[in-house]
């Protein structure tokens, strides 16, 4: 949790400061979930992440330098500056894509679990999206796909209660988990704030999804602390109640953690981290640029002639 | 039709069925899925379901959007799905799942994953009489996205072409055109070879007009070459692969006869027809300006046969453009 605490800041404000380019979706304040998911998956298991996908990619285990490095453009990033924030991926460690379209992934992660399970081994995978997303058809037919086909998909909803600025109850009829119901799946609530929640609750579903029991969903209740985007904090437009988000933060999920685990043990994970971050920056603000005449490199397999336009 | 489809069968949709049994056969990766793939309602698809079994054709529900991205997802797992999509104007509803996705995955992740799903649009334009949304030929779209597209005007090549695409590590899409799929081709002897994609075919040798001729116009062409034969010399290119488009051969044809129509079922504005006119105004030796037979812009087809017809293009449109060509010269 903490170093994805530690990452997004200095993230958010090097996206300020116009180092980072387009922006980035902070993921501060939904660390538990990301941590308390992810710590029931192995790297022979799979995720689909979101446009607020940093922290998922980070608790799979991604090196944060490499992750850095992709949000500055350069060539060490895992995707050689070809993705940026909201396209992170490391295939050897399963993570299948960040995704720029809401409610995308899903669908994905239903084939990959298929796929998968095919195999004929227990890998699963997990599917975050945002109570956004709960709205867009292609992931309910994923819902539906899933619940036939009894795939071992974990789908987790990180209900932080807006959609951009649009509230949880003027987005969504009804209730995430009991639609899931709907469609057949073993659905849980928990307090998203509370990573040995999310953790004890995950294992049992990721249980369920292993024995191949079929999909099950999760629904985590979590809040972001910053703004939808970093242009939006950038440009100062709220639209959320001061007192609310203040009494969220009251349940910053990483206070509530170190409280149980100790003032040492704390001072020592936040020096560990403070130094692997400023590793991370060090390393990713030295890594080379692409250069543009390979701007198209990678679209196709082999050697598909491109046609020229501005650049080539 | 659950037998094996016989090889003396010459039609155009036996040649495709067959190659999807090749494939399937060849490549255990390979597995299709789409609405009512299990039964073969298309034609398409017979036979596949008892010799492949359920693991591997799996029928779906009507959830195109995600079976698209299913199919992404187990591709990038290393299977190399087929998805029939029953009408061609389901294209439209899956464009986020191909064009966003699929097609976009290799490029934004540096090359970590590759995407080959093959999307097979198995009765594509009109059907005279099945109206508005059941008769567009979506092909130029996917081709402007650059969707590796085919769209085969020959039993041969529905053979030879489907069988690359599904081989091919990269998304491609293969319209099969309605009008062809009853189609035979006595001369296509049984001979099932693979064609590549990329490369066009001269049909027929000609030295005064070049005419390129996709899908189903491969036969309208032939039939006014014909026709004009003691008029003009006409020769015939048919691209077969619409993206990545053939221009060396093209180039050749056009730098010889000087002349050039195209006819294609695409409609006019931003469709295929006017870029190949616009690469050969650019680029090419021409003795006239180049010409296009295609639908009207922003087409949508109306029930009523007699203007279902007038808006698709046929022999007498084109019979019209070559004349019309050859009696025009470049300033
Ligand atoms: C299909 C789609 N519609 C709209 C957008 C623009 N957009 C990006 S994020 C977002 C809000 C998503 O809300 P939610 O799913 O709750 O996730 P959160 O941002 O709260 O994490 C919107 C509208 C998009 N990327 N994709």
């Amino acid at each position: 949790m903490k170093l994805i605490r530690e990452f997004e800041e200095r993230c958010l404000a090097m996206a300020i400061d116009g180092e980072i380019d387009g922006g980035i979706h902070p993921y501060i304040g939904q660390e538990a979930v990301a941590a308390g998911v992810c710590s029931n998956l192995t790297d022979q298991d799979f995720l689909t992440s979101t446009h607020r996908g940093h922290g998922h990619v980070l608790a799979k285990g991604a090196d944060p330098r490499r992750l850095l490095a992709e949000l500055l453009g350069t060539l060490e990033g895992f995707n050689k500056g070809r993705g940026g924030s909201m396209h992170a991926a490391d295939m050897k460690l399963g993570i299948l894509g960040a995704n720029g379209i809401v409610g995308a992934g899903g669908a994905i992660a239903s084939g990959a679990a298929w796929a998968a399970k095919a195999r004929g081994n227990s890998q699963v995978v997990v599917s975050f999206f945002g109570d956004g997303a709960m709205s867009q058809g292609v992931l309910l037919e994923a819902f539906n796909l899933a619940a036939i086909w009894s795939l071992p998909v974990l789908f987790v909803c990180e209900n932080n209660m807006y959609a951009t600025s649009l509230k949880l109850e003027s987005g969504l009829a009804g209730n995430a988990a009991r639609r899931a119901e709907g469609f057949g799946m073993v659905a849980r609530t928990v307090d998203g704030m509370d990573v040995e929640a999310v953790a004890s609750a995950t294992k049992d579903l990721i249980e369920h999804c292993r024995a191949g029991r079929g999909p099950a969903f999760l629904e985590c209740s979590t809040y972001r602390f910053f703004g939808h985007h970093s242009v939006l904090e950038l440009l100062g437009v709220e639209f959320r109640d001061r007192d609310e988000v203040a009494e969220w933060r009251e349940r910053d999920p990483i206070p509530l953690l170190g409280a149980k685990l100790g003032d040492d043990v704390v001072a020592s994970i936040e020096e560990a981290i403070k130094k692997e971050i400023d590793d991370a920056v060090e390393f990713a603000k030295n890594a080379a640029t692409p250069e543009p005449k390979d701007a198209l490199m990678y679209l196709y397999a082999g050697a598909t002639a491109v046609r020229p336009g501005v650049i080539l | 039709m659950s037998e094996l489809p016989s090889p003396e069968n010459f039609g155009y949709m036996h040649a495709m069925n067959r190659a999807l049994h090749a494939e399937m056969a060849a490549d255990e990766d390979v597995f299709l899925l789409g609405e009512d793939v299990g039964v073969g309602a298309s034609g398409v698809t017979s036979g596949l379901l008892p010799r492949f079994g359920a693991e591997r054709v799996l029928d779906t529900p009507l959830s195109e959007q995600a079976f698209t991205s299913f199919g992404t997802g187990a591709a990038m797992l290393g299977k190399k799905p087929v998805i029939e999509f029953q009408i061609s104007s389901l294209i439209y509803l899956v464009f986020e799942q191909i064009v966003n996705q699929a097609h976009k995955f290799s490029l934004m992740t540096g090359g970590q994953v590759r995407i080959p799903v093959t999307y097979l649009v198995s009765g594509s334009g009109s059907r005279f009489g099945w109206a508005g949304q059941h008769s567009d030929n979506p092909y130029s779209l996917l081709a402007h996205a650059g969707i590796k597209t085919v769209v085969p005007g020959l039993p041969s090549d529905a053979y030879g072409l489907l069988r690359s695409a599904i081989q091919d590590p990269d998304p491609v899409a293969v319209f099969a055109p309605s009008s062809l799929l009853g189609a035979t081709d006595p001369a296509y002897g049984g001979e099932e070879e693979i064609v590549p994609l990329g490369e066009a075919n001269v049909v027929r040798e000609g030295a005064d007009l070049t005419i390129v001729a996709v899908g189903q116009h491969v036969g309208t062409a032939i039939e006014v070459a014909e026709s004009l034969g003691d008029r003009v010399d006409i020769e015939i290119v048919d691209p077969r692969t619409v993206y990545p488009f053939d221009w060396d051969c093209l180039r050749k044809s056009v730098n010889k006869t000087g002349r050039l129509v195209v006819i294609d079922d695409s409609n006019r504005m931003c469709g295929l027809g006017a870029e190949i006119v616009a690469t050969a105004a650019e680029e090419f030796d021409l003795v006239a300006p180049p010409r296009r037979v295609c639908r009207p812009d922003g087409t949508v087809i109306p029930y009523a046969l007699a203007l279902d017809k007038a808006l698709v293009p046929g022999a007498e449109q084109l019979t019209d453009a070559v004349e019309a060509t050859l009696k025009s010269v470049s300033k």
